[in-house]
């Protein structure tokens, strides 16, 4: 058998760490999917139920393009809400449309069958190493930990930046090295050499530093393009952004957050939501007591373990008086409406500052 | 003398207001956009140009609604502003005691409350036109009933007839049901009126609290059935200014004089030409509408790409 190629969606920047796991421990050549771009939303579009939640459809388009630039094994991850469901779907309208692909789901329902997987990935390549899996898992864990520092990081400063495009610059620049570390100790120093470059990048910070948090359904969070770029809108009004839903908290941290925190928000929120409703709900209630100028949150539509946390939300910020705004993104919404109502909560949260 | 032009440009009608230095209304105009900003606000600009006394000198534009950015370019205005806050900063200089503004305009309906001065909440229509002037004029002319003249015989109805409030299809629909079962017109023109309340409220005003004193603006606003609704329904009184379709424009004026930079505007755009080209970028597979704005054939400015390019 010929070596077999990979493809998997993107969120954000992760899919840079997935390619770094998959090509060290299998012998197989990783596709690099193109940038999403409005092809990929009309290829998701054109093959997806219409109520469909829209990471359905962008996951898709991209399950699609990397497909016709000849992958076999396609990667896919379930979530905690009907999105844990959606592989089967996407497999089946992949088969349907003829491409005889093998399909992997990492995540099913809420669990990962270990077992399963190996055997999957033993399908893939012979020479498969458990050993070798295990050591280059815990060097992603490490690599998406320091990823989503840089990227905290650079959400709360990017708005104050004097040369605009510097800090984005960097992280690319810094991705691309991670993509050749053989060990902790490599991946360690090139992180500290881009996270001292980009703190000393210079800023132009105000007196009163707005800040916004975003909360929300992840992967509408996670991948700027699903809305509409909505952190780099905000950069423009001088905001710092903080948002917690990251690959590392949402992977490796969540289930402690909430196991923790959940008794003491009894108030608002006494059960799991599903997905990330009763995490977001925590959030809300964080930040408007730690003083945040304003939250936003996000959702696809129709998402419905949001929608249930949309009123919750609502009336922890009315209670501590913080302006919300919710926003539903859609394959087909138009940006114009988007950059309206942010420039009307920027000039109510401006209004009330003076 | 110094004056301030604010400007409106809606989807439906252009609104144009000029104030003076205590930001009270000096000369104002309304007319139809009818699908061209451009042509309109050349015409508006030539009416109020006419009716500002001579002694007085434009020290400021400021430009608010959905083509605010291109008439922006078009007069140099050193204020461009979204619909919400214009029409709050309007609504405050003539009534500060305000806490809720409800408006429906020609495409788009928003809620605006105010504490104390202060904006803290807010909320616009998403997705479609349900409820809007745009629907009540197009049924008005499927009933053969001249728009002026909607208000004053839905009044007349004691039995309105009951027409679904959820979206402009179904209430459609329900309304041509209504007609042919033989309901009068009266009858079905005021339940169109209470269907637009019914469905602002259940939309865009939806886990809003609705606080006295409330101000009814923006073109429906006119509408005296829909003001009757209003009153009804929120069992509390509805004010509408007799300004009350000029708020945004008046808001705008108001902050062009605030951020004035002193600079003279002479308003002699009549014969300058205005167009805006559309092609599609190839750059890449996002293929992004770009739109190029020219002025005497001179490119000026380029919108629309998503990485900057142009």
């Amino acid at each position: 058998m010929s070596r077999l190629k990979i493809g998997f969606p993107q969120v954000g920047n992760y899919a840079q760490a997935a390619r770094f796991l998959f090509s060290n421990i299998l012998d197989a050549d990783i596709i690099t999917a193109p940038k999403i771009t409005q092809k990929t939303i009309d290829l998701g579009v054109k093959y997806s139920p219409e109520f469909v939640c829209s990471p359905f459809k962008y996951t898709l388009g991209t399950l699609l393009e990397v497909i016709d630039m000849g992958a076999d094994v396609v990667i896919q991850l379930g979530g905690g809400c009907r999105y844990g469901y959606y592989h089967e779907l996407q497999n089946q309208i992949i088969h349907d449309l003829g491409h005889d692909v093998l399909f992997i789901n990492l995540i099913s329902a809420g669990h990962t069958d270990i077992k399963k997987i190996i055997k999957y990935l033993k399908k893939i390549d012979k020479k498969f190493s458990k050993l070798k899996a295990i050591r280059y898992f815990l060097l992603t864990k490490h690599m998406i930990k320091y990823m989503d520092i840089v990227e905290d990081y650079i959400r709360k400063n990017v708005g104050f930046e004097k040369n605009k495009g510097e800090m984005e610059q960097l992280n690319q620049e810094m991705l691309n090295q991670f993509l050749t570390v053989k060990s902790h100790h490599q991946l360690k120093k090139i992180y500290h050499k881009y996270i001292t470059k980009i703190k000393n990048i210079e800023l132009k910070k105000p007196k009163h530093i707005t800040r916004i948090g975003i909360i929300g359904e992840l992967y509408t969070v996670m991948e700027p393009f699903s809305n509409y770029f909505l952190e780099r809108e905000l950069a423009r009004f001088n905001m710092s952004i903080t948002r917690y839903t990251c690959a590392s908290y949402l992977l490796f941290k969540k289930r402690k957050f909430i196991h923790k925190k959940i008794k003491k928000y009894s108030k608002y929120v006494k059960y799991k939501m599903g997905a990330d409703a009763t995490d977001n709900i925590i959030r809300a209630v964080d930040m408007c007591r730690e003083g945040y100028d304003g939250i936003i949150h996000i959702k696809s539509s129709f998402c419905t373990p949001e929608i249930s946390s949309m009123s919750i939300i609502n009336k922890i910020c009315k209670e501590y008086n913080v302006p919300v705004m919710f926003f539903s993104f859609d394959a087909n919404t138009s940006k114009v409406g988007l950059q309206t109502r942010l420039e009307a909560f920027n000039d109510m949260i401006e209004m009330r500052q003076k | 003398m110094n004056c301030y032009l604010g400007i409106d440009i809606g989807s439906i009608s252009t609104k144009g207001v000029v104030i003076d230095e205590n930001d009270k209304i000096i000369t104002s105009e309304y007319i139809w956009t009818e699908g061209s900003p451009v042509t309109a606000v050349k015409k508006l600009i030539a009416t109020l140009k006419k009716n500002i006394p001579k002694d007085y000198i434009v020290k400021g534009i400021g430009t608010t609604g959905s083509a605010r950015k291109l008439i922006g370019l078009m007069l140099n205005a050193n204020v461009i502003k979204n619909e919400i806050t214009a029409h709050a900063v309007g609504t405050l200089s003539i009534n500060p005691n305000v806490h809720t503004i409800l408006e429906i305009g020609g495409q788009d309906s928003k809620i605006i409350l105010i504490e104390n001065g202060i904006i803290t909440d807010y909320a616009m229509n998403t997705l479609c036109a349900a409820g809007t002037g745009s629907f009540l004029s197009s049924q008005a002319k499927r009933l053969d009933i001249p728009i002026e003249e909607f208000g004053h015989l839905a009044l007349t109805s004691n039995n309105p007839a009951k027409i679904a409030a959820r979206c402009t299809v179904f209430a459609e629909s329900d309304l041509i049901h209504k007609a042919q079962v033989g309901y009068s017109k009266e009858d079905i023109v005021a339940g169109l009126c209470k269907s637009i309340v019914l469905n602002y409220l259940n939309n865009v005003g939806k886990g809003k609290k609705i606080k006295e004193p409330i101000v009814f603006q923006g073109g429906v606003s006119k509408n005296k059935g829909v003001l009757k609704y209003f009153k009804e329904i929120l069992n509390c009184e509805v004010t509408v200014d007799p300004n009350s379709h000029l708020m945004g424009a008046l808001g705008i004026a108001i902050m062009s004089h605030k951020n004035s930079t002193g600079k003279t505007y002479d308003l002699n755009i009549k014969d300058i030409s205005f167009k805006t080209r559309g092609s599609e970028c190839k750059g890449c597979s996002n293929n992004c509408e770009i739109l190029r704005i020219y002025k005497n054939e001179e490119l000026i400015d380029t919108w629309g790409s998503m990485c900057g390019k142009f």
